[in-house]
C-alpha cells in the first residue's frame, strides 16, 4: 500500500479519445474513489473514450482522478437484473460476465470501453434510443462524492437535482463513485441484423422512422462524399436480440486482436481515399436488403475490434463531431450540414445517422427528439475548427445541440444557445460545489471555470 | 477448486481471484482489512465463485494466526484444496534504505509469514490427501540490481522456499506454483516509471490460472518475463556494477 505521504503522481499527457487536446496531468488510480489531499481541482477520467477535452485536466499539472481500477460489483440480483457496481467498471467487463448469464448494458455507446461511471456522467445514448432512450433511464441510484467530503446518495426520487444534474453532467456535480443500473434481458449474444441500402437522405430518414417501431435498434450509415441527387445516401441497419431458435448452432469467434502500431501518416486520409473508401462501401452493400445473425460485437462495436483506431488519424488527432436537430426541421438541417462538409472537401470514414427518441429531464442530456449526425473529421488546425463553427451555427438555427463527450471545440456562447436548462444546470452545480472542485478543460471552455 | 486466498482484494490478487470465481472455483478471503474483503466477496459472488464467499483474518506479519485462519478457510470450504498467496509488502528502495522497522516489516512479511504460512498449508493439504500452493515472488528474487535489492532480496529468499516446498511436497500431492510477475500495471507500481514488457493484471491471471491447472512450479507473468530474467541472470557482474536499474 503506498504510504499516506505519497508524493503527487508523475506528469503524464492526458487526452481524450480523439488526441487533441493534450494536456499533462497527475493521473490516479485508485482501488477506492477517493478525492485526493488538499483543495487542488480535479477532474473524472474513466476509459478516456470521450473524444475532447471532457476528461482532461482545466489546466496543465493538474489532478486527475480515474476510475478504472475502482471496478467491484458491489451485488447483481438475477431475478431482476438489478446490478450495483463501482463507478469504474466497464461495460465491456458487464458483457464479459452477463452476457453469458443472459443480461445485456441496457444502453450502450459505440464502444464497450467505457465506464460506468462515463456513461451516466454523458448520460450515453445507443442505437435504441428511439425506443428506451439515454442511460439514465436504467439508472436507479448515484452515489456522489461531493466537493465538501461527503458521500450523497441521489436518484429519481431522491436528491432529485443532484441526480438531474449529475446525469449527463459530465462529471462537474462530484465524483461517481458507485451506481444501481438495470440490465436487460436477453436470450442469446446473437443480433438479428437487416442492413439496406438507402437511394438518397429523405429514404434513409423515412426508413429509419418506419423501423423504429418494430425494431429495438436502428443506425444508418451516410456516404458523406456523393453529391447532387445521391447527397445523404446511405445504408440502414437495424438489429434486434435473437432468440435462441434463430441463433441456431452460431458459435461465438475469438475477439479480434487487430492493433493499430503507429500513427499513421497524414496523407491516408486524402480526400481521394476518403472517395474510394466510401464508394466500396456503399457499393458491397447494393440496394438490397440483406437478413443476417451477427454477433452482438460485431453489431454494436465494429470498431473495438481494432485497438487504438485512434491512431489512424495521424498524430495530429481528430474530432469527433455530433449532433442532434429536432425532428421539426425534417431534413433540412442535415442536408445544410451535408452540405457545408462536402463544400469543405472534409471527408470522414464515418458518418452515422440516427433518430432520437424523446429527451430525458437531465439538464444537459445530450439527446432530444429528432435527428443525429456523428462524424470524425481529422484535425487540421484553424480550418477544421471553422468548419466546427460553421456547423454549430446551423445546428443552433435548428435548434439542436452537440454531444460534450465528443466535443472539443464548441464555444461557449454557442454552447448556452444550445442548451435551454443551463441556468437550471449551473445552479444546482453551484449548490453542490461552489467553489469549482470538480473542474475540467471542458468546463474551464465552456462554462467559465478557472483553469 | 476450493481455494483459500490471501491478497484478493488488490491488484493482481483481485485480477487472479476473478478469474478463479468467474470458472466457478469456491473462494475463502483471508486478509487485514474486513471492510475490503467484504467489498471483493460481493463481487466475486457476483461474477460466478461457488457458493457465498467468507473470510476471516490473516496478517502476513503475525504467524501465530496462521493455523486459525486455516483451519477457518478448510471449515468454510469443506476442506479447503489450495492456497493462493498474492498479498505481500511493496515500498520503495529508498523507503527501505531509509527506515529501518519498515526494511524489518517488509522482510518479515514476505519472508517469514509467507514461507510460514505456505509451509504450514503444505502440511495441511497434505495430510489431507492432496491440494495446490500458489505464492507470488517477483522477478525482482531473480537477480540482485541496486534500484530494489532489499525488496528483491525477501522475494529471493521466497522464491527459494517455494522451489523446496515444491520439491517436498508435490509426491505427497501437493504441487508448488511460485508465481514471478515482472513489472505489472497495479495500484502497487503506481507512480514508478513504467518500463517495456509491462503487463496487466487481467493477462497475468490467465496464465497464473493455466499454470495451476498444469501444476507447474514456477511461471513469470507476463511470459516474456522469464527470457527477460534469463539474460538478466546472465550478466557479467562488471556490467550490473555499470548499469543504474
Amino acid at each position: 500500500m503506498p504510504p499516506s505521504d505519497a508524493p503527487p503522481p508523475p506528469l503524464e499527457p492526458v487526452a481524450g479519445w480523439g488526441r487533441h487536446p493534450i494536456v499533462p496531468g497527475r493521473v490516479e488510480r485508485p482501488e477506492h474513489l477517493a478525492l485526493p489531499p488538499g483543495f487542488e481541482p480535479l477532474v473524472a477520467r474513466g476509459l478516456g473514450r470521450a473524444y475532447g477535452d471532457a476528461a482532461v485536466p482545466a489546466r496543465p499539472g493538474g489532478r486527475v482522478v480515474e476510475s478504472t481500477r475502482a471496478d467491484r460489483i458491489r451485488s447483481f440480483d438475477p431475478a431482476t437484473g438489478r446490478l450495483h457496481c463501482e463507478a469504474g467498471l466497464s461495460l465491456a467487463e458487464i458483457l464479459r460476465v452477463f452476457v453469458p448469464r443472459g443480461w445485456f448494458p441496457p444502453v450502450t455507446p459505440g464502444t464497450r470501453f467505457v465506464t460506468v461511471g462515463a456513461c451516466v456522467a454523458c448520460d450515453v445514448h445507443g442505437k435504441n434510443h428511439h425506443r428506451d432512450g439515454s442511460f439514465g433511464n436504467f439508472v436507479e441510484r448515484i452515489t456522489l462524492l461531493t466537493a465538501d467530503g461527503r458521500l450523497v446518495q441521489c436518484g429519481p426520487a431522491r436528491e432529485r437535482e443532484l441526480f438531474l444534474a449529475t446525469v449527463g453532467g459530465m462529471g462537474l456535480t462530484g465524483l461517481i463513485v458507485e451506481v444501481v443500473l438495470h440490465l436487460r434481458r436477453i436470450e442469446t449474444p446473437w443480433i438479428v441484423l437487416e442492413t439496406q441500402g438507402m437511394a438518397s437522405l429523405e429514404v434513409l430518414l423515412e426508413g429509419l422512422r418506419l423501423s423504429a417501431a418494430h425494431w429495438p435498434y436502428t443506425v444508418g450509415w451516410i456516404d458523406c462524399l456523393a453529391r447532387g441527387r445521391h447527397v445523404g445516401r446511405g445504408i440502414l441497419m437495424r438489429g434486434r436480440h435473437a432468440t435462441a431458435a434463430e441463433a441456431g448452432a452460431h458459435r461465438a469467434r475469438r475477439p479480434s486482436r487487430l492493433r493499430v502500431p503507429f500513427d499513421a501518416p497524414e496523407w491516408l486520409l486524402n480526400p481521394l481515399f476518403m472517395r474510394w473508401f466510401n464508394g466500396v462501401y456503399a457499393w458491397t452493400h447494393g440496394r438490397t436488403l440483406r437478413r443476417r445473425v451477427v454477433s452482438y460485437d460485431r453489431f454494436f462495436y465494429p470498431l473495438d475490434a481494432i485497438a487504438d483506431w485512434n491512431r489512424l488519424y495521424g498524430p495530429r488527432g481528430f474530432l469527433q463531431y455530433q449532433c442532434v436537430v429536432p425532428r421539426g426541421a425534417g431534413s433540412r438541417p442535415v442536408l445544410a450540414l451535408l452540405e457545408r462538409l462536402a463544400a469543405a472537401g472534409a471527408a470522414s470514414f464515418l458518418a452515422v445517422i440516427k433518430d432520437c427518441g424523446p429527451g430525458s429531464d437531465a439538464y444537459l442530456s445530450f439527446p432530444l427528439e429528432g435527428t443525429t449526425l456523428a462524424l470524425d473529421l481529422p484535425y487540421r488546425g484553424a480550418p477544421t475548427e471553422s468548419l466546427l463553427h460553421d456547423l454549430n451555427g446551423i445546428v443552433i438555427e435548428h435548434g439542436g445541440r452537440v454531444y460534450l463527450a465528443k466535443d472539443a471545440i464548441t464555444r461557449p456562447d454557442d454552447f448556452a444557445r444550445m442548451m435551454p436548462r443551463l441556468r437550471e444546470w449551473q445552479a444546482v452545480r453551484d449548490r453542490w460545489d461552489p467553489a469549482r472542485r470538480f473542474r475540467s478543460g471542458l468546463s474551464v471552455r465552456l462554462l467559465g471555470d478557472p483553469a | 477448486m476450493k481455494v483459500a486466498f490471501v491478497g484478493a482484494t488488490r491488484g493482481m490478487g483481485r485480477a487472479l481471484a476473478r478469474g478463479l470465481a468467474e470458472r466457478g472455483d469456491a473462494l475463502f478471503l483471508l486478509g487485514r482489512d474486513p471492510g475490503e474483503m467484504d467489498l471483493s466477496a460481493r463481487d466475486l459472488e457476483s461474477r460466478g465463485a461457488a457458493g457465498p464467499v467468507s473470510h476471516a483474518p490473516l496478517d502476513l506479519a503475525r504467524p501465530e494466526g496462521f493455523a486459525e485462519a486455516l483451519a477457518a478457510a478448510d471449515r468454510a470450504l469443506a476442506r479447503m484444496d489450495a492456497l493462493v498467496v498474492t498479498g505481500g509488502a511493496f515500498a520503495s528502495q529508498n523507503d527501505l534504505a531509509q527506515d529501518p522497522a519498515r526494511l524489518a516489516a517488509l522482510l518479515h512479511a514476505n519472508f517469514t509469514g509467507t514461507a510460514l504460512l505456505c509451509q504450514q498449508a503444505a502440511e495441511r493439504l497434505a495430510a489431507a490427501g492432496g491440494g495446490l500452493v500458489c505464492a507470488f515472488s517477483s522477478v525482482a528474487g531473480d537477480r540482485a540490481r541496486r534500484s530494489n535489492y532489499l525488496y528483491g532480496a525477501s522475494k529471493a529468499g521466497l522464491s527459494a522456499f517455494l522451489d523446496g516446498l515444491d520439491l517436498a511436497y508435490r509426491e505427497r500431492g501437493v504441487p508448488v506454483l511460485c508465481v514471478k510477475p515482472g513489472f505489472v500495471r497495479t495500484g502497487m507500481t503506481a507512480g514508478m516509471p513504467v518500463p517495456p514488457f509491462a503487463g496487466e493484471p487481467d493477462a497475468v491471471a490467465r496464465d497464473v490460472i493455466a499454470a495451476m491447472d498444469a501444476r507447474r512450479h514456477v511461471v513469470y507473468a507476463p511470459s516474456v518475463w522469464r527470457w527477460i530474467m534469463l539474460i538478466i541472470r546472465a550478466l557479467p557482474r562488471a556490467v550490473l556494477r555499470r548499469v543504474r536499474f
